[in-house]
C-alpha cells in the first residue's frame, strides 16, 4: 500500500527536513520499517522493543492506532499516517533538568 | 448616565419631554443614537412612543405579552422602575430614562458601564446578559503566566471572567518578551504573577486576579485546583502537565489543555470520564528525547493562536455553548497553516480514568517524569 507519513516540526530533522514522506507497506509496522530504510534513526524516535513509545501516538487518518490494531493495523492506498510526540511546551522559561 | 434635570410639576397639558439612554447593544435598533428624546407622562407612555418610532427596539423592551421582559431593566434618574411604580411611574420634564438589559430576578445587574464594555458579547444571542453574568461569576485557574497562559488570561480578563487564578513562581526574563504578551520591557526582573496581575487589571479592573506564586506540586495542587471551575494548562514541562492532569481529574474539574513546540501546537479539552492526558500520552518521554521550547524554540505568534484557542474553549465551557474540543485533539501546523482534528478516546486501561484505576491519589511526578518540578532553583533560559 502506498501511504503518506507525516511528522511534527520537531521530527522533521529525522526526515531530512521534510514534513511528510511517501512510504509503502501493508501495515503500520511495515510502513515505519520502510521509512527507517531510507531515513535511518527514524524508528528510534517512534518505537522501542517493537512497540510504539508511550509518548508517541500514530494516527491512521484521524484515529489513534492504539485503538485499532496498533502496529498491525492494516492500511490501504492513500492512507495518511501522522506521527505525533507529546509536546511539553507552554513557552515558559524553564529548562528541563 | 447623568440626571439632566430635577422632576418638575406638570403645568400645562403637554406630555413631559424626557431623554432616554440607549445602551450599545440596542443602539443600532434606535438609529445609532445614544440618547433619544421622547414624550409621555409615564414610563409606559414613553416606551410606547419609542416602540412606535423604532419597531426593532420595541421587540427588545417588550415581550409578546407586551410586558417588559425580566432581563431588561428600566431606570428613571438612576432608579429602577420596579422600586417605583413600574410602567406607571410618572415622568417629568428633563427626566432621564435608561434601558439596560439585565438578568431576570438576579440580585446583581450589569451596570451601564458593563453593558457597554461587554456589548459585543451581550448582543450575541449565544451569550446575552445571562451569559455575560456566567462569565463574571466564573473562576478559572491558569497554570503558567507564559506563552500560552498569557493570551489565555488576557482574553479571559477582557471577556470579564470574574476570577482568574494565576500559578507562576517565575521571574520575567528578556527572552520571554518574544512571545509573552502579559509582560513588557519594564517588567524584566519582576515576578511573572505580579506582572500578569498588573496587566490584566489594567485591561479590565473588574477582574479579580488571584496569585499563587509557587510551583504547583503534589503538596498544593489539591488545595489550589478545587477553588476553581475550570483549569487551563499552560505548563512548560511534563512533570507539571501530568500533575495538573491528575489533580484536575481528582477534583472533578475540566482541563483545557494546550502545548506548543517550534511551529506545532496541540489543544484539547479533558472532562472527567471522557479521556485525560494519560489516555492521550500514557507516559512522558525520557528527559531530553523531546526538546523544550527553551532548547528548540517556538514561534512567538503560535502561542497567541494556541492560547486564543484555549481561551475560546474555556469561554465555551463557561457559557455551555457550541461543540467543545472534548474527545478531539486539534493539531496546528503553523508552517503549513494546517489545522487538523484527530480522535481522542478515554482509554479503558488508563491508570487514572480507566476502568480499573491504579492512580487514586497524587503520585511522585518527579520520579514518574524523571525530571524535577521547575522552580527549585531559578534558571535563565538561553
Amino acid at each position: 500500500m502506498a501511504v503518506e507519513v507525516r511528522v511534527t516540526a520537531n521530527m522533521q530533522k529525522l526526515l531530512k527536513g521534510q514534513k511528510s514522506v511517501p512510504a509503502e507497506g501493508p501495515t503500520v509496522r511495515d510502513v515505519l520499517d520502510d521509512v527507517e530504510k531510507r531515513y535511518p534513526g527514524f524508528k528510534e524516535m517512534v518505537m522501542t522493543d517493537g512497540q510504539l513509545h508511550r509518548f508517541v501516538n500514530v494516527y491512521l487518518n484521524d484515529e489513534d492506532v492504539r485503538f485499532l490494531e496498533q502496529l498491525d493495523t492494516n492500511l490501504k492506498d492513500g492512507d495518511v499516517l501522522s506521527v505525533l510526540p507529546a509536546l511539553a511546551g507552554g513557552a515558559g522559561n524553564h529548562r528541563p533538568a | 448616565m447623568s440626571v439632566l434635570g430635577a422632576p418638575a410639576g406638570r403645568i400645562g397639558g403637554d406630555p413631559m419631554a424626557v431623554t432616554v439612554y440607549i445602551p450599545t447593544p440596542f443602539r443600532k435598533l434606535a438609529g445609532n443614537q445614544t440618547y433619544l428624546q421622547a414624550d409621555g407622562d409615564t414610563v409606559g407612555e414613553v416606551l410606547d412612543g419609542l416602540g412606535a418610532k423604532y419597531p426593532a427596539l420595541r421587540h427588545m423592551i417588550y415581550n409578546e405579552a407586551d410586558e417588559i421582559p425580566g432581563h431588561v431593566n428600566i431606570y428613571v434618574n438612576n432608579q429602577e422602575i420596579h422600586t417605583l411604580q413600574g410602567k406607571d411611574t410618572p415622568v417629568a420634564d428633563g427626566d432621564e430614562l435608561a434601558v439596560i438589559p439585565a438578568i431576570a430576578g438576579g440580585a446583581t445587574v450589569l451596570t451601564p458601564e458593563q453593558v457597554d464594555r461587554y456589548s459585543r458579547h451581550i448582543i450575541m444571542p449565544q451569550v446575552g446578559p445571562s451569559g455575560q453574568r456566567k462569565l463574571m461569576e466564573a473562576k478559572v485557574l491558569v497554570v503558567g503566566a507564559g506563552g500560552l497562559g498569557g493570551p489565555v488570561a488576557l482574553y479571559l480578563a477582557l471577556a470579564g471572567v470574574g476570577t482568574i487564578g494565576i500559578v507562576d513562581f517565575d521571574i520575567v526574563d528578556l527572552s520571554n518578551l518574544q512571545r509573552q504578551v502579559l509582560h513588557q520591557n519594564a517588567d524584566v526582573g519582576k515576578p511573572k504573577a505580579i506582572s500578569a496581575r498588573e496587566t490584566l487589571q489594567a485591561y479590565n479592573p473588574d477582574v479579580n486576579v488571584v496569585l499563587h506564586e509557587t510551583p504547583i506540586t503534589s503538596d498544593n495542587a489539591l488545595e489550589i485546583i478545587p477553588q476553581y471551575d475550570i483549569v487551563v494548562n499552560g505548563a512548560d514541562n511534563f512533570t507539571t502537565r501530568y500533575l495538573v492532569n491528575d489533580a484536575t481529574y481528582m477534583s472533578g474539574k475540566t482541563l483545557v489543555d494546550g502545548s506548543i513546540l517550534l511551529f506545532d501546537g496541540q489543544a484539547t479539552v479533558f472532562v472527567p470520564g471522557q479521556g485525560c492526558y494519560r489516555c492521550l500520552f500514557p507516559a512522558p518521554p525520557p528527559p531530553g528525547m523531546v526538546p523544550s521550547c527553551a532548547e528548540a524554540g517556538v514561534l512567538g505568534a503560535l502561542t497567541g493562536i494556541m492560547g486564543s484557542i484555549q481561551a475560546t474553549e474555556t469561554l465555551k465551557q463557561i457559557l455551555a455553548i457550541g461543540e467543545p474540543l472534548i474527545g478531539r485533539l486539534l493539531l496546528v501546523d503553523a508552517l503549513a497553516m494546517d489545522f487538523r482534528v484527530v480522535k481522542l478516546r478515554r482509554d479503558p486501561k488508563c491508570p487514572l480514568c480507566g476502568d480499573e484505576p491504579t492512580i487514586t491519589e497524587l503520585i511522585d511526578y518527579e520520579g514518574f517524569c524523571g525530571a524535577p518540578f521547575p522552580g527549585g532553583v531559578h534558571e535563565v533560559s538561553a
